[in-house]
């Protein structure tokens, strides 16, 4: 499993704070992405394949591409807007 | 180098956070500080508070890392950085920097630095309340652009 969590406008998009996602063999964060999709429907591929949507994993900010593994936190967020 | 890191909901005093980083050394010969408030007015539009929140853990780290950077750029004795999160209303103070240097040079250049790096690279988030209902901010260009002129100014 690993963890995942949604900040922002994306976490009230969804309705949700963090979920939990079984992952299988090599996944990068596309696939993980894809069977969140699969559980929760389509409004769920629309925030999280946003052109703007940022992701980091065990926070650290990396692409769509990285490489996951069991136990890890990935988060999905819109662009930063603090100071 | 001291650093102070906090992210927090309590509001903070300029005039406390200003005299623990001139108590840091001896050597302390400057000190500069940005202070950033709630504007009452966006784009335009009447804003009656925000709501902020940030990432516990990432956030911090990410301030750290713009903080050592600015470290390796200018000759930097402490940096204090606060960002309230929560709910703000106009006028209060949302973000502190404050640099302690041995000449104001390095302690302006350093402010700006990590101001500018704050608004673009570390995960807070803005919900602005207005008349026209909540709303959450989009990053700005013009910030963008400011944080992408120091990478041309090396130094």
């Amino acid at each position: 499993m690993v963890k995942v969590i949604f900040f922002a406008s994306i976490r009230e998009d969804l309705g949700l704070n963090e979920t939990e996602m079984a992952i299988d063999g090599v996944s990068t964060v596309a696939d993980l992405v894809k069977s969140l999709v699969a559980c929760h429907g389509a409004k769920w591929s629309e925030a999280l394949n946003r052109e703007n949507t940022l992701v980091a994993v065990n926070q650290t900010m990396v692409d769509y591409q990285h490489v996951i593994h069991f136990g890890d936190e990935v988060a999905f967020f819109p662009p930063v807007t603090g100071g | 180098m001291h650093i102070k890191i906090s992210v927090q909901v309590a509001a903070f005093d300029v005039g406390d956070e200003t005299r623990e980083l001139g108590r840091v050394s001896n050597q302390v010969g400057a000190i500069t500080s940005f202070t950033g408030l709630v504007r009452d007015i966006n784009e335009n539009t009447g804003v009656s508070g925000l709501f902020l929140e940030h990432y516990p853990g990432m956030t911090e780290k990410q301030i750290a890392q713009i903080i050592a950077e600015a470290g390796e750029r200018w000759q930097v004795l402490a940096v204090t950085v606060i960002h309230r999160v929560g709910e703000l209303l106009p006028s209060e103070p949302i973000v502190f920097v404050g640099v302690a240097s041995l000449h104001r040079g390095d302690a302006f250049n350093a402010c700006e630095y990590i101001i500018d790096f704050l608004k673009t690279r570390a995960a807070f988030w803005k919900k602005e309340q207005s008349v026209d209902g909540p709303r959450w901010l989009t990053t700005r260009d013009s910030d963008v652009e400011t944080a992408k002129t120091w990478r041309s100014t090396e130094r």
